[in-house]
């Protein structure tokens, strides 16, 4: 059925929340009716010599206002994201989505578990944080400033990273795992591939299902141009090949299913 | 008013077409887009066996355009066969095949198993600068040109439209080529190579350092290519590169193109192709033109 399209979502607030990092909040009913907890959007920029959208994972999903969070850093001077930080509310955004799959909560319901997210992969674990109900330990690793804890905090039990020391554990998310001696049944997160490389490695030793959300360049951002492969450890049963598309059948998969 | 055109002895409903790699077989963009809409959707391209396609990243952004070096992945004819064509079999638009390989063997191989297949057209990727073997190799030599036509020909039994490089110097040259070697029809342009580099990580922007350039930026470009093409040759041509909307389209149409393809548009609008249908229906009813045919070399 041909009845999904672009989505000209009114602007309602926007902030700074911490150094380079975005807050900022869409009105969009359609969007917010439909979406689930690790999905993201594609957002389009209004420089028209900037012709991809930006996909940016949910941070958080208001259903009774119809409003979509996504919290977002910007990349650099002259690029789309530093353009979406410098609009006002009242702004209109064209966005795409929900896309992707998101995490699968029900793995996770009554169980212990571990929601891990690092840097500019911790937005999308506040709204998974928030629809899971579980024993939750979030551990979210920064670099230095931190954002998002007071929300995350108030949705489980927060550990925190940071790699120069100033909060928390001083390090990364496996060692805020270590320094608390942590226990999980199952594993979600999102963050560098360096950190989720660290976290399939800790769950496979002990031996508990572990879901990574992947980020990759995009293109369509809906699964055709097949830009935004990762490697898949068996042949894909749509690519026939060892890749699997971040954007379609991710970004949230197995970790054993893919390598890092 | 009419805006069928005929190419190669097959009726399009409308000039508007997909471009090979930048929409699938059709099926992710059927939730934004009725394919029924469509004069043809050209898929992306199948060889004999799967493809892998490159390392990643596959995708960059460029000012007004985008990189991509995706390296051909895919699925393998079998596959396609088995999937994708009952899939577009279900629709009321043209299907044409985009065929890729790496040797002429290969092409042919992926032809003659389509053979008995329901679809309309054949579209011989003889142009992708992304892949080490085939694909451009062939593209860029008028003497290869010609064989790998006149060799795919023997093999065909739908019209094969031979798809053109615009990395030569002289496009004329490989389209006289694909003529001599019996093309029924040309189309052009695919991407322009080019690189992008990140200066923050000292490396290409792209894993395979090269990619294929698309987007609003190479328009001029294509549609000059086009335009010396139709003058160059008696084959219908379609055309493509750059077009994002129906202005665009009707630039190309003008230029000597009969049918015109939409691309990386896609990524930036899924709905771009319906838009632009709609748009040259609307500059036809403005302008009091009856029949699109009338627009087709226009321009001279």
């Amino acid at each position: 059925m041909s009845t999904k399209k672009k989505e000209t979502c009114t602007i309602v607030s926007q902030e700074q929340i911490a150094g380079g990092i975005y807050s900022m909040w869409l009105q969009t009913q359609t969007i917010a009716k439909e979406a689930a907890p690790g999905q993201f959007l594609s957002v389009y920029t209004r420089d028209a010599g900037k012709i991809l959208p930006r996909p940016i994972s949910i941070c958080e999903i208001d259903r009774e206002r119809g409003r979509i969070r996504l919290v977002y850093r910007v990349t650099g001077k002259n690029t789309g994201t530093e353009q979406f930080s410098k609009l006002h509310p009242g702004i209109g955004l064209e966005v795409l989505g929900p896309l992707g799959n998101g995490f699968p909560l029900k793995e996770a319901e009554g169980k212990r578990v571990f929601l891990m997210g690092g840097g500019i992969g911790i937005p999308p674990m506040l709204q998974t944080a928030k629809e899971l109900k579980a024993d939750k330990k979030i551990i979210v690793g920064y670099r230095d400033e931190l954002f998002l804890t007071e929300e995350l905090s108030e949705n489980g039990e927060l550990f925190a990273a940071t790699e120069d020391g100033s909060f928390g554990t001083h390090g990364n998310v496996m060692d805020a795992v270590r320094e608390n001696a942590l226990e999980a049944d199952v594993i979600m997160a999102c963050g560098p591939a360096p950190m989720l490389r660290a976290i399939k490695a800790y769950a496979l030793e002990k031996q508990i299902p572990c879901w990574i959300s992947m980020e990759e360049r995009m293109a369509c951002g809906i699964g055709a141009c097949l830009g935004c492969v990762c490697k898949s450890t068996e042949i894909d049963e749509h690519s026939h090949v060892h890749n699997k598309r971040v954007c379609k059948d991710g970004p949230v998969f197995l970790s054993t299913e893919v390598e890092l | 008013m009419n805006m069928k055109v005929q190419i190669a002895g097959v009726e399009l409903k409308n000039p508007v077409m997909t471009a090979s790699g930048t929409f699938g077989s059709g099926q992710e963009y059927s939730e934004f887009v009725d394919l029924n809409a469509l004069g043809a959707v050209v898929t992306k391209g199948v060889a004999n066996v799967p493809w892998p396609g490159n390392p990643t990243p596959r995708i960059t952004e460029t000012y007004g355009g985008m990189l991509n070096a995706i390296g051909l992945q895919n699925p393998g004819i079998d596959v396609f066969c088995r999937r994708d064509i009952p899939f577009l079999k279900k629709y009321d638009t043209k299907i044409i095949v985009n065929v890729c390989g790496k040797t002429t063997e290969d092409y042919c191989e992926v032809v003659e198993r389509l053979a008995d297949e329901p679809v309309d057209m054949l579209e011989i990727n003889i142009s992708c600068p992304n892949v080490k073997e085939g694909g451009i190799a062939f593209g860029q030599d008028p003497k290869a040109v010609e064989a790998i036509t006149a060799a795919v020909k023997k093999k065909a039994r739908q019209p094969v439209i031979m798809k053109l490089s615009p990395n030569v110097a002289d496009i004329t040259e490989t389209a006289r080529a694909a003529e001599a070697g019996g093309a029924d029809v040309l189309s052009l342009i695919n991407t322009l190579t080019g690189m992008k580099i990140d200066i923050n990580r000292r490396t290409f922007a792209l894993a395979n350092k090269t990619g294929g350039m698309s987007g609003p930026a190479i328009k001029p470009i294509a549609v000059r290519m086009v335009y010396q093409t139709a003058q160059a040759v008696k084959l219908p041509i379609i055309g493509m590169g750059g077009i994002q909307s129906a202005e665009d389209a009707l630039e190309f149409l003008m230029a000597g193109a009969t049918a015109v393809s939409v691309g990386t548009a896609n990524f930036h609008n899924p709905c771009a192709t319906i838009e632009i249908i709609e748009g040259m229906r609307q500059f036809m009813e403005d302008k009091g033109v009856k029949d699109i045919r009338t627009l087709i070399g226009a321009v001279r």
